[in-house]
């Protein structure tokens, strides 16, 4: 009988060495004479338990974690080729119960499939959503979506389906669907884990975006730092070719759908829309004033859907389950689920997908069991960073759009950083005014300079030199960015700065001057 | 600014020749010139442009203003440190100082042995392993200083 293991080949999980273990496995499997498959998927979130090795086995399968490549004869030894009982035995995977108390919808078989098969992804429910699509009007696709409640999961959390609707009213013609995937914030890895564990989903929602809208290309605008899932993207591409699920002809409907990947080169800006649309076009990253909106002169001047990854591949749910399906999760005008991201100074850091609604501190706690360091968790910062720093007495906090907005936070792309009580909050709004300063396009003096500024303030603050006066002129300066810059980088970047300022005002005032 | 080797050009020649035929294909060049080379010669700006009928300012616009684009051949070995939050909260800081210790080199620059280039990175998307580093596209998490000393040793010894 063959042996089937799981071994992630989410960089994620390489980085903490499933590479060595898969190597381990297979040489273990071939110097005991037994048949292997061995099947790299992508990561199922618990990072804490990575290297995260399944086995299929009669009673589903069987999770051992973390597994170092030293350990994996003793594995064997153990016949974990049958849930053998052994020191790293988590029981099936599936019931491990930071996994189950999730509610997956986007990262369904994120971890579970194979990522390169399309065959698999058909197994688990991939091209249902596709399949539906092809027996509706466009117009009833994109009030689908609409219905769904599904809002922009990049940050700006704007409803998918009125871009859609936008998109599909402009006059026949070249359209275009791009996907953002510069996943340029810190704290955040589920686009990520998305295109390294289940390509096929995005693949498959951009290919509904575009028979929904009309578009016939569409671009997956990736950052050059994620040469994993660039491969796996790659993979997939060719795979869904292969088997005709783009191309000329998608699934035999007689439309057409291609997709490539362009890669990005470094440049945080170009996670903002226009700036990536100019990048994709071959150009500076330089934002452009809107209007006109991309959704009416996009790339190269046609209309053009720009949506996140998350935002895309939670597409063919909808399609498949229902609108009402969909929006069934959540709370308010938060609908749906969201892929959390908890990493920072956190014990147990990882993906959690969960409907809106949970608080910060079930998250901080319940999932991430406190801080890493086991000192007491001080502040979090929600949403990249251009989040605004959240402190302790604010953990009661809904994850929510609006929740968060409501204390002058934002939920953005869904990534949350914990820093422990040695954290020094000048520092940290000094980092923000650096990042601001390494990253701004250029193009509107407020980011340009303003950025630069703030670092030189925010310095002098630091060295304990006229406090008062410095402060009164910080806060000045992050009143005119967020006034005056043309885009979300220079019009956020002060957020962290102020909510520092605001809630740990302590840690600048109480400067030794030196 | 030193001329460009004959085999250099005829090297991005190819590759504008490849890609010009694609929408927008300037960055899409600059990479495989990149891959091809290590580094985007500036004596490849000028071919570069006449080649895709664009301004030399146009090229050089690009060049400069994408932080993975390089002017200049990098190390035998390439260390990216990341220096985002999340790294941050968990002594991204100390690694990057141990790292500019043992390298002896400052963020962006090359060892004078040319053995490393040392870069920092604003996320790898590791941050549920942080801190991370990259070390020749491989990527590492929960990296201590003592871990960062074993893998540059183990690279370093490959040469």
């Amino acid at each position: 009988m063959t042996l089937t293991v799981y071994v992630p080949r989410d960089a994620g999980a390489l980085s903490l060495g499933a590479g060595e273990v898969a190597h381990a496995i297979a040489r273990e499997a071939t110097a005991r004479g037994l048949e292997l498959q061995l099947i790299r998927n992508g990561s199922r979130g618990a990072y804490w338990l990575e290297p995260l090795v399944e086995v299929a086995t009669s009673h589903g399968r069987m999770a051992y974690g973390p597994v170092t490549a030293g350990a994996v004869p003793g594995l064997f030894d153990a016949d974990f080729q049958s849930g053998g009982a052994h020191p790293l035995s988590l029981g099936p995977a599936d019931a491990i119960p930071w996994l189950a108390s999730q509610q997956r919808l986007t990262f369904a078989r994120v971890g579970v499939v194979d990522p390169g098969s399309v065959a698999d992804y058909v197994i688990h429910g991939g091209y249902q959503g596709l399949r539906r699509v092809l027996a509706m009007s466009p117009e009833a696709v994109v009030e689908a979506v609409i219905g769904s409640g599904l809002r922009g999961r990049g940050g700006a959390a704007f409803p998918t389906g009125i871009k859609w609707k936008t998109v599909l009213e402009q006059p026949a013609g070249q359209k275009y669907v791009t996907c953002n995937a510069d996943e340029g914030d810190s704290g955040t890895f589920s686009d990520r884990m998305l295109m390294e564990g289940d390509p096929l989903s995005l693949i498959e929602g951009m290919t509904i975006a575009g028979l929904a809208v009309g578009a016939t290309q569409g671009y997956i605008y990736l950052r050059a730092e994620y040469p994993h899932a660039h491969h796996a993207l790659s993979q997939a591409i060719a795979a869904a070719y292969q088997a005709r699920y783009l191309g000329a002809d998608v699934m035999g409907s007689g439309k057409r759908f291609d997709l490539e990947v362009r890669l990005g080169a470094g440049a945080y800006i170009c996670g903002e829309e226009t700036s990536m649309l100019e990048s994709l076009e071959g150009k500076r990253g330089e934002v452009r004033v809107r209007p006109p909106l991309p959704a009416i002169k996009g790339l190269f001047g046609r209309p053009t859907i720009v949506n996140n990854v998350i935002t895309l591949a939670t597409v063919p749910t909808i399609l498949h389950r229902g609108a009402e399906y969909y929006a069934g999760y959540g709370m308010g005008k938060s609908r749906g689920t969201l892929p959390i991201q908890l990493a920072g100074n956190i014990k147990r850091a990882g993906l959690i997908e969960r409907a809106f609604g949970l608080t910060l501190r079930e998250l901080l706690y319940d999932y991430g069991g406190g801080s890493a360091s086991g000192r007491p968790l001080r502040a979090v910062q929600v949403g990249g960073p251009l989040g605004a720093y959240i402190p302790a007495s604010q953990f009661d906090t809904l994850i929510d759009y609006e929740a968060l907005g409501g204390i002058g936070g934002l939920l953005g792309h869904g990534g949350i950083v914990a820093f422990d009580d040695t954290v020094d909050m000048a520092r940290m709004a000094r980092y923000a005014m650096e990042f601001c300063a390494i990253e701004s396009c250029g193009k509107c003096t407020p980011c340009r300079i303003g950025s630069t500024r703030g670092m030189e303030v925010i310095d002098r603050i630091i060295e304990g030199r006229d406090t008062e006066d410095n402060l009164r002129k910080l806060e000045e300066l992050c009143d005119l960015m967020v006034q005056g810059s043309l885009c979300g980088l220079g019009g956020m970047a002060p957020f962290p700065v102020q909510s520092a300022l605001k809630h740990f005002r302590g840690d600048f005032t109480a400067r030794v001057q030196q | 600014m030193e001329p460009l080797a004959s085999e250099h050009g005829e090297t991005v020649r190819r590759i504008v020749a490849d890609l010009k035929g694609r929408p927008g294909p300037l960055i899409e060049v600059l990479h495989a010139i990149q891959a091809q080379l290590g580094y985007v010669p500036p004596a490849a700006v000028p071919l570069v442009a006449s080649e895709l009928n664009l301004s030399r300012a146009e090229v050089h616009g690009v060049v400069t203003f994408y932080h993975y684009f390089r002017s200049t051949p990098a190390g035998a070995h390439t260390l990216s440190v990341c220096r985002a939050e999340s790294c941050q909260a968990v002594g991204g800081e100390a690694l990057a100082a141990h790292a500019r210790q043992r390298l002896g080199v400052d963020f962006h620059q090359t060892t004078p042995d040319g053995r490393f280039s040392l870069e920092p990175v604003y996320c790898l998307g590791n941050c549920a392993c942080s801190p991370a580093v990259m070390l020749d596209g491989q990527l590492h998490g929960r990296v201590t200083p003592e871990r960062l000393d074993a893998l540059l040793s183990e690279v370093d010894r490959k040469r």
